[in-house]
């Protein structure tokens, strides 16, 4: 069954599409159109470990569209806890929905569960691998404010290692011609994998640990969390942690159109001072979630978004 | 040393199979991937880490009143993708088979990446790695993408 596993799975053209469906939906997602073009489906939400801006702006989506949810809930009162393989999981919520959403601690997970459904499968993080519903809404958040997705200059910063975002997203951007910049710790850097995919894509791939050395120059800063489990002790994890943040007396060499985004929750990469900034964009990015989702969902169920949906929807 | 030599270090096999050209020191290994271990009735000759025209030193192994299958043998492009293979029949040579990598290797060795999903011994889905790479041999789990590290393939042999 088709489904959105890695960025992958879609062509640039099936991307642009469905960008340009999330563009005609955002009336329905603001609640100012009444558009049930999803009713009578069941979206199966499976998040195996803790989500808030996916889970929840996945059941909005759903909501919105005229659609249900049904949750696995907290995974403690789950039959996960008892042994369940996810294989057995997925048989049973394959029966009860239309579309499943997942979450998983496991890389690899939502490509078994891919093969082991018959309903299409939308990837909402795997381990450390891949966010490909998040790539959506981060394109859309692009496109939005750059009117394009083609030939910018985007910073990616902070831990790429273990960001799955960070992986699904600037496979995206090369495939539109972005230049791609990584700005990391060493220990933090892009998987080996994934540099490599990139290269093979025709990408020039710039590495660096200078993270304000880059914001002349960028459109685009993408800015992630670099988490403290991921060092050996406390100060090793300050000292790195210092030099991935953003406050608003960093920005004055930036370009008047460059955008800051985060796929939160943030700690403190990104300074309050930075929010009231023309540049700040994280909280547009994630309301775009609901948009992204929507038209994704509309896509894998097979559903028509109408050129008008004005016309073809109802007040609320 | 000559060849006739290193074919002499053990007699000659009346039917079965010749596994010849294996890197050196991999024959164990070999063995263990075509489940060939103590609870076997046939004889098995093993010569180890001898020299070679072809490849320097090699291993050598002759499995007796066995034809190994082409399916079976396919398992062994992990480690050996070299080696030469001969169906012996009344001390004769009755067929050489090749050992051909398909694009995917199915169910031979687990993904060494340890957050992988099919670490999970319950997990019932084939375990499946696709081949990124032939000279070297790459290799990537089908779920995690995972790059797999060949030597650690051989210690997560199914």
């Amino acid at each position: 069954m088709p489904g959105l596993i890695t960025m992958d799975d879609l062509t640039n053209e099936e991307i642009i599409s469905i960008l340009d469906d999330a563009e005609k939906l955002l009336p329905v997602a603001r609640g100012e159109l009444y558009l049930p073009l999803l009713e009578g489906r069941i979206l199966g939400n499976l998040f195996f470990e803790p989500s808030t801006r996916t889970r929840m702006s996945f059941e909005t989506a759903m909501k919105r569209l005229g659609g249900n949810v049904v949750n696995l809930g907290d995974v403690k009162n789950s039959s996960v806890v008892k042994g369940e393989t996810l294989f057995d999981t997925i048989q049973m919520v394959d029966g009860y929905t239309d579309i499943i959403a997942m979450r998983h601690p496991r890389q690899g997970a939502a490509q078994y569960a891919c093969d082991s459904a018959s309903v299409p499968i939308l990837n909402g993080g795997d381990g450390a691998g891949h966010h490909p519903t998040q790539t959506m809404l981060d394109l859309f958040t692009i496109r939005q404010a750059h009117g394009t997705l083609e030939g910018l200059n985007v910073v990616l910063a902070g831990d790429l290692r273990y960001g799955r975002t960070v992986h699904s997203l600037s496979h995206a951007l090369v495939r539109f011609g972005c230049n791609v910049t990584f700005a990391s710790p060493d220990s933090l850097r892009m998987p080996e994998e994934i540099v490599t995919d990139l290269k093979a894509h025709g990408a020039e791939v710039v590495e660096t640990d200078d993270l304000l050395g880059e914001i002349g120059e960028a459109d685009v800063i993408y800015m992630t969390r670099i988490q403290k489990e991921r060092f050996p002790d406390e100060d090793e994890y300050a000292k790195v942690a210092g030099a991935y943040k953003l406050a608003a007396s960093d920005l004055d060499g930036a370009k008047a159109e460059m955008i800051i985004m985060h796929p939160l929750p943030r700690v403190d990469e990104i300074h309050p001072s930075v929010d009231s900034t023309r540049h700040a964009r994280y909280f547009e990015q994630a309301f775009n979630g609901v948009v992204a989702r929507m038209a994704l969902m509309c896509w894998l169920l097979g559903v028509t978004v109408p050129e008008d949906v004005n016309e073809a929807g109802g007040v609320l | 040393m000559s060849q006739e030599a290193n074919m002499r270090r053990v007699t000659a096999i009346k039917n079965g199979t010749v596994i010849d050209h294996v890197p050196a020191g991999k024959a164990l290994s070999v063995l263990k991937m075509l489940g060939i271990g103590g609870k076997m009735s046939n004889p098995v000759s093993l010569v180890m880490n001898v020299p070679s025209k072809k490849m320097g030193d090699k291993d050598i192994i002759k499995v007796e009143d066995r034809e190994l299958t082409q399916n079976e043998l396919d398992r062994l492009a992990l480690v050996a993708p070299d080696a030469s293979v001969a169906i012996i029949r009344a001390y004769m040579v009755a067929e050489k088979l090749e050992i051909n990598l398909t694009e995917e290797v199915v169910n031979v060795a687990k993904c060494t990446f340890s957050n992988c999903i099919t670490t999970n011994p319950r997990e019932p889905l084939p375990h499946r790695l696709v081949v990124t790479g032939r000279d070297p041999l790459q290799l990537r789990c089908k779920y995690c993408g995972k790059t797999q590290d060949i030597e650690g393939l051989v210690d997560n042999l199914l």
